[in-house]
């Protein structure tokens, strides 16, 4: 392990709750995550920042959370797919992806449920054309992405209605 | 009640999934866990003159650096799994870190272990490589050239197999009225799946028991290879492969990573994580594909086929990985005549050594090759004689009243019937309105293509005396053992290893309906050699159709051994009792019945069993299916050529497939979507680039190109159902098909768009720039 003097404290909220931790600068937020809160929903699926499994929200902007190194995010607030399930209630996102069988491996869902939440709080209504393009930023190899973007839009059109 | 096959069900593995508390391999955290990570060669070829492990080894935090001549005599060699008969294989030892030379860029030279992620990859960078470059040769047709260099000194002229089927004779070709000619080009294709290789293995130097838990299609062939490379007794070996995030083959192989991991694990008493990183995965994990084939066809004016011959050249890297000589030959040089009767055919293979990184399956593994070839030369034929390439496709069709079908190779269709997918298929493309549309687009300006890909595939992978007399170093049944408990829950034990195939879902379905038990009653355990007595793995489409199949014969051996416990206790006769949605009732008396969960608890408690009938309610079978299953379809695609910038547009997708009886139709959905974007990318994006030298030039997602959401349209999937006739629930699998289908169909649209260019035939992928250049005369091959 590096020398304590090399690590720098942080304080971040993630899913609601607020944690502090000693650091190393060049740790990577998908890792801090990982490895030191344990909360292992969110993937890392390249070293080239591509393939947006690995995608949070941080201070209400979907991140790559595998570009981000962990001292960025200090005195931020994160969200990750561990905390959009309310009280045991799937997120409208997560009951959609199931629902329309958004998935099939579920490696890439954590980050595309990060997306398509990040999506929706911009753009409620998306159309068909709009959420591929929201898309753009992850890669599945397993669905061929047509149930995912069905999950979407059957998550924007139930949160509309609720609304 | 439950009538639950056929059914639409959620899957129920999606409740972890989509909040994140899946298992899969990175997410294992063991206390005292420390990391490897792997020196790689940055050369193609290059004899390693000295390692220098000393400044790694002297910073903080680091335990351990191994190296190729420290494991002499420790781990034994990685085998391959397959040795074709009469292919006078060469097989060359693969060492798990390579001891003089390295022969791909990506080949292992030493492993670093650290206390942590960070330090081990500082420390791997410090690890110094003397090497010596030597000459490579990356390309399969150069690699077979004279003086080309050798990657083994064992296989003269690069050669690991020479493989052949059928004979032709050259008269059958002089004498045809047509013969057509092509040289195809199946590009290298990297597997990718999102979460790359990974293992975790930990040691327990009380009872010498080493836990694997890593990226696997097949725990039970890993435990059974594992075992001999580390030279552990196999019952001391624990493989888990909980959550895997999807395989498309690059899982089912051996490769030196995971025994290096259990071998530290085994050295430093320490729980050890090792994961691939994306760039390492492009270079250390098997690639898929990779021929060049040429192809002759012969034929008559009106459009039959009489022979085909086909020689291949296929790329097998530089070591033999676990499938990779099964792949070219029985995979695909059986079944090139695709789902066409004709008379005549041969197939000739040559498994070439290259200094790149070992071939192996990637999903289809050979049957796209073969399909490809197939559906591309009856577009060339088609062309040839001036006849529309539908009518030639059902002028050769094996007809639906011909099955069970022996093809020239003496592989047995079991059944079929491919006018009905291809009229199901012009009737949803309105097929005669297209032609005109395209007629009067063409005369705008407007390039509108459409290509048929009619395939037919062999999967259900298979008889276990077949893969023995292909040469296959394994079994091909599958092994499920069904427990009822006594409070009547079910828990079913599969040694077929889902990866997103959805199999806690399907097999669940299945012995919902077989036991007549509630569906939230069943849970299916997969993936643990600890658990499941036998597994040979999901792949080659094979896990519902044997896997499955396994399930319902276990489940059926309950419902007998239930029955004749009914009618114990219903004091009627065994054969008066019949079970009809989980209740055993006597013939004709309704109020005389029993439930089977109550049955189930009796069984347990044995007070008062039939004579001969043990107490407990649980059944195992191992089923060896038969004959490999056929699934088959017409697939269309229609896309646009932009001839300013050579952009293909995709802009409608058909898929008419058939995998016998359906048992959860969202599943096969999803399988068929994920498939066809697949065999899409490979027509249209997707490709592995090896400069001369060797080096591969697509190692990130940057230079190679992956499918993504917005070049898609919604693809339109509809089904025909031709049960199988050989298992017992008639089904035929699917998880091939779209990726086996897509890709001619695709290059055929493509060819078809560029008629008014007199463009016979491209190489893939078609990017922009080779349809760029083909249009414009500078160069078909860009
Ligand atoms: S892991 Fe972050 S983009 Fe791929
Ligand atoms: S579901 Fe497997 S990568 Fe998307």
């Amino acid at each position: 392990m590096e020398s304590t003097e090399d690590l720098v404290s942080i304080s971040v909220t993630v899913n609601g709750r607020r944690y502090a931790d000693q650091v190393e600068p060049r740790w990577l937020l998908a890792y801090w995550l990982r490895d030191r809160l344990g909360l292992t929903g969110t993937h890392v699926g390249c070293d080239t920042s591509q393939c947006g499994v690995c995608t949070v929200i941080l201070n209400g902007q979907a991140v790559k959370s595998c570009t981000i190194l962990a001292v960025q995010a200090d005195n931020g607030t994160v969200l990750t797919v561990e905390g959009l399930a309310q009280d045991g209630t799937l997120h409208p996102v997560q009951a959609a992806f199931s629902e329309a069988h958004g998935l099939q491996c579920g490696f890439c869902t954590p980050g595309a449920e990060m997306l398509a939440v990040a999506l929706l709080e911009e753009n409620p209504h998306p159309t068909e054309a709009e959420i591929r393009e929201a898309l753009d930023g992850l890669l599945c190899r397993c669905t061929g992405y047509q149930h995912i973007v069905q999950a979407v839009a059957l998550a924007a059109e139930r949160k509309g209605r609720g609304a | 009640m439950n009538a639950l096959i056929g059914q639409p069900v959620r899957r129920r593995e999606d409740a972890r999934l989509v909040v994140g508390r899946g298992q899969f391999t990175d997410d294992v955290q063991l206390p005292g866990m420390v990391y490897a990570v792997m020196v790689r060669s940055p050369h193609a070829h290059a004899r390693i003159r000295g390692i220098d492990a000393s400044r790694a080894l002297g910073m903080p935090g680091v335990l351990a650096v191994f190296t190729g001549r420290d494991l002499e005599g420790v781990l034994g060699s990685v085998p391959t799994a397959w040795i074709p008969p009469n292919s006078d294989l060469k097989q060359t030892p693969h060492r798990p870190l390579a001891v003089d030379t390295v022969r791909y860029v990506g080949d292992a030279v030493a492993m670093v272990v650290a206390e942590d992620r960070y330090v081990a990859r500082d420390a791997a960078e410090a690890v110094v490589v003397d090497y010596e470059p030597l000459p490579a040769v990356a390309d399969v047709m150069a690699a077979v050239a004279e003086g080309a260099p050798l990657v083994h000194a064992d296989a003269p002229g690069n050669i690991a197999l020479h493989w052949k089927a059928g004979e032709v004779p050259d008269e059958v070709f002089a004498r045809a009225e047509v013969v057509v000619r092509q040289r195809f080009r199946q590009q290298r294709l990297i597997p990718n799946p999102m979460e790359p290789r990974a293992a975790v293995a930990q040691y327990d130097s009380a009872t010498g028991h080493l836990t694997v838990w890593m990226t696997s299609q097949n725990p039970h062939i890993h435990r059974f290879i594992l075992a001999g490379i580390l030279g552990i007794p196999e019952h001391h070996l624990r493989v888990v492969a909980q959550d895997v995030g999807g395989g498309f083959g690059s899982k089912i192989s051996c490769y030196p990573d995971e025994a290096l991991v259990a071998h530290a694990a085994r050295v430093l008493r320490r729980p050890v994580k090792w994961v691939e990183d994306r760039s390492e995965h492009f270079t250390a994990t098997t690639h898929g594909r990779d021929h060049v084939q040429e192809v002759e066809l012969a034929g008559r004016r009106d459009g039959t086929i009489e022979a085909l011959r086909v020689k291949a050249w296929a790329n097998l890297g530089a070591y033999l990985s676990t499938a990779a000589p099964g792949v070219p030959t029985i995979l695909f040089g059986l079944i090139v005549n695709g789902c066409y009767r004709i008379p005549q055919a041969s197939t000739e293979v040559f498994g070439v050594y290259t200094h790149t990184t070992p071939v192996d399956a990637y999903r289809g593994a050979g049957r796209p090759e073969a399909t490809y070839l197939i559906e591309r030369m009856i577009d060339l034929f088609a062309d040839a004689i001036g006849m529309d390439p539908v009518e030639v496709r059902r002028k050769n069709f094996v007809p639906r009243d011909q099955f069970p079908y022996t093809n020239p190779f003496g592989i047995t269709y079991d059944s079929g019937d491919y006018e009905r997918a291809l009229q199901r298929a012009l009737e949803r493309i309105d097929y005669a309105a297209l032609r005109r549309e395209q007629a009067a687009l063409r005369a705008q300006g407007r390039y509108l293509g459409i290509g048929f890909s009619t395939y037919v595939e062999m999967c259900g992978l298979g008889p276990s005396e077949v893969a023995g007399a292909v040469g296959f170093q394994g079994g091909l049944w599958e092994h499920a053992t069904v427990r009822v408990h006594p409070s009547g829950k079910v828990q079913v034990f599969t040694g077929a290893s889902p990866h997103g195939q959805g199999e806690e879902t399907t097999f669940a379905q299945i012995v919902a309906e077989k036991l007549g038990v509630p569906f939230e009653d069943i849970e299916v355990v997969h993936g643990d050699t600890d658990r499941i007595t036998m597994g040979w793995g999901t792949y080659g489409s094979r896990s519902l159709a044997v896997g499955g199949s396994a399930l319902a014969v276990a489940c059926q051996r309950l419902v007998e051994k239930g029955q004749r416990i009914a009618a114990h206790r219903l004091e009627a006769a065994v054969e008066d009792v019949v079970f009809e949605a989980g209740r055993y009732q006597v013939r004709g008396v309704p109020d005389r019945s029993l439930g089977f969960q109550e049955v189930a608890l009796q069984a347990h408690l044995a007070w008062n069993l039939p004579p001969g009938v043990e107490p407990g309610m649980e059944a195992s079978s191992a089923y060896n299916p038969s004959n490999f299953t056929f699934p088959f379809g017409t697939h269309v695609a229609v896309v646009e050529v932009d001839p300013a910038t050579g952009a293909v547009e995709l802009k409608r997708y058909v898929a008419v497939d058939d995998c016998g009886t359906p048992i959860n139709p969202l599943i096969i959905a999803g399988q068929v979507h994920g498939g066809i974007v697949q065999g899409v990318g490979q027509a249209l994006w997707e490709g592995a680039v090896y400069g001369e030298d060797g080096q591969l030039l697509t190692t990130s997602f940057l230079d190679y190109a992956m499918p993504k959401a917005r070049f898609f349209p919604p693809i339109e999937t509809e089904a025909t159902v031709t049960p199988s006739p050989h298992n017992p629930l008639g089904v035929k699998g699917v998880g091939e098909t779209g990726t086996i289908a897509a890709t001619p169909a695709v290059v055929n649209a493509v060819i078809d768009a560029l008629k008014p260019w007199n463009v016979r035939h491209l190489d893939m992928p078609l990017t922009p720039e080779r349809v760029w250049r083909a249009i414009h005369g500078k160069g078909a091959q860009g």
